[in-house]
């Protein structure tokens, strides 16, 4: 290195294709997140407030074992369910259906499935703190299942969701491996490992990658005014 | 029970379904006699186990692998051990930074931190091998060791340590009659956990690995010939076995029933 310039950054606002690869990936980690805190609300309550002690004990470290272990191979094992002769094709053809193959939709799915249990636990645990007395007033008052998830649990459990989407999203920001063993698109973290290995352009790598460093710190100011951090 | 919790719990079993299939799928293509990686599996047999064994890069591969693994677990558990009795039993100047530094990881992917280390790497001339490896995964595994250690510590109480020293023990007997039995669990879960990371971390090993191969690294450059699938298979199901056992045997160490949230913590921290 001898000068200091900006114009790495001038190349990634100038260039339509840094731009279009930055919304797609933003994209796609909103697409995530959002998923994933659909799919993990319904266990999350189960785990908090329905299950028995033991039960709830077993669903813990159900959750949490895959959440540690072997992402690689997590990966892999989608890129074989996806394959064209793969079993996710044979489960959908009696409906007629395909399944979305290594595709921008695909690698949705797969990050959906990896984050997964990232969402359910912050959310388990923001539900479970919830005092059993505000549910019971809920319905003294009047309020069906639905009106009380709508009014009382759910504003509740909400710092907490974003609590897990800190996860989800982020996680999505940073990964290159995904895309490039299930998909068949680029996203920033392609075009950083790209341009550190066969272009070597470090420098160039260095600015795109500040990008989703900044979002994240964009993204964790919100959440803390959000009330994220005490459900961390 | 009310039609509520009925739907629930469908949608729980369905959620651990989807959770649970796909590795037990992979499982099951471990023992597929066919080359081709068709559904339904044909025919069953062991001989790919047998068949990786006999590749000399899938050994040299899981022996890097657990090498890293170990070296990097000893050397998390020494320093995120001295980390966290440091922020937990003492203050001094600094001492808040060092617990913010433990939630940065989470903004910072992984794929910074490998191209810092491989920039730090080439610049001071360190040849690329198992030391690069090592230090790239002692990074987030020291993170784990910390963040298990000092929830335990905030568990306990300082009193016993001092009562400790007023009945004459110097720092050293403190430590090793008082402090460390109440540790040693959360030690041993917080090293299963780091060397169940440190096995399967592919985003900043490829970084800072050079032309060496640990497993994870070997599946990865493999993925792309279609020859080599029986044997990835396989090293899947052993990659899986090799991480997942310790984590369970971690959760069991430790049943800390509000610690849930600052374990998604350092695993999101580590997992990037």
């Amino acid at each position: 290195m001898r000068d200091f310039s900006l114009d790495n950054f001038r190349t990634l606002w100038e260039e339509d294709v840094y731009r279009r690869i930055t919304i797609r990936t933003v994209g796609l980690a909103v697409a995530v997140t959002l998923t994933d805190a659909l799919l993990a609300l319904p266990i999350a309550y189960y785990m908090a407030r329905i299950a028995s002690p033991r039960t709830k004990a077993i669903l813990i470290v159900a959750i949490l074992t895959p959440l540690w272990a072997s992402y690689l191979v997590k990966v892999y094992a989608w890129r074989i369910l996806l394959a064209g002769e793969g079993p996710l094709n044979w489960m959908l053809e009696p409906f007629g259906l395909t399944g979305p193959g290594y595709t921008t939709t695909g690698t949705w799915l797969v990050f959906t499935y990896l984050w997964l249990p990232f969402m359910i636990l912050p959310v388990y645990a923001g539900l479970e703190r919830i005092p059993d007395s505000l549910l019971e007033a809920s319905s003294d008052l009047g309020s069906r299942g639905l009106g009380t998830f709508r009014r009382v649990v759910f504003p509740l459990a909400f710092p907490a969701i974003v609590a897990g989407s800190i996860f989800t999203f982020s996680l999505t920001l940073g990964d290159y491996i995904t895309p490039q063993v299930v998909g068949n698109t680029s996203f920033i973290g392609n075009v950083v490992y790209t341009n550190v290995g066969v272009a070597n352009n470090l420098p160039f790598a260095a600015a795109f990658a500040t990008i989703p460093v900044l979002i994240m710190v964009v993204y964790l100011a919100l959440a803390k005014r959000a009330g994220a951090f005490e459900n961390l | 029970m009310t039609v509520g919790a009925v739907v629930l719990r469908l949608a729980t079993a369905a959620t651990l379904a989807f959770i649970y299939i796909p590795l037990i799928i992979i499982g099951l293509y471990a023992f597929n006699e066919d080359v081709t990686q068709g559904w339904p599996i044909a025919g069953y047999t062991t001989d790919w186990f047998g068949e990786a064994w006999r590749d000399e890069d899938v050994r040299a591969a899981l022996w890097l692998s657990v090498k890293c693994g170990v070296i990097a677990t000893t050397i998390a558990l020494l320093l995120g051990t001295l980390a966290s009795l440091a922020v937990a039993r003492y203050r001094f100047f600094g001492r808040e930074t060092i617990s913010f530094l433990v939630i940065l990881p989470i903004a910072l992917p992984g794929i910074v931190t490998g191209m810092a280390l491989n920039a730090s790497y080439v610049r001071f001339g360190i040849d690329f091998g198992l030391l690069t490896i090592v230090i790239g995964h002692a990074t987030f595994c020291i993170v784990v060791v910390y963040n298990n250690v000092i929830a335990r510590l905030r568990r306990t109480s300082p009193n016993i340590e001092e009562a400790s020293s007023d009945l004459g023990a110097d720092s050293w007997q403190t430590f090793r009659y008082v402090t460390f039995p109440q540790l040693k669990t959360a030690l041993l879960a917080g090293g299963l956990l780091a060397f169940a990371l440190s096995f399967d971390e592919v985003i900043v090993t490829t970084f800072t690995s050079g032309a060496e191969q640990t497993l994870p690294i070997w599946i990865f450059t493999n993925l792309a010939r279609p020859e080599q699938l029986p044997i990835i298979n396989v090293v899947a199901l052993v990659v899986i076995l090799l991480s997942v056992i310790p984590v369970w045997i971690a959760q069991r160490l430790t049943r800390e029933p509000t610690g849930v949230g600052g374990t998604t913590a350092a695993a999101a921290g580590a997992r990037q």
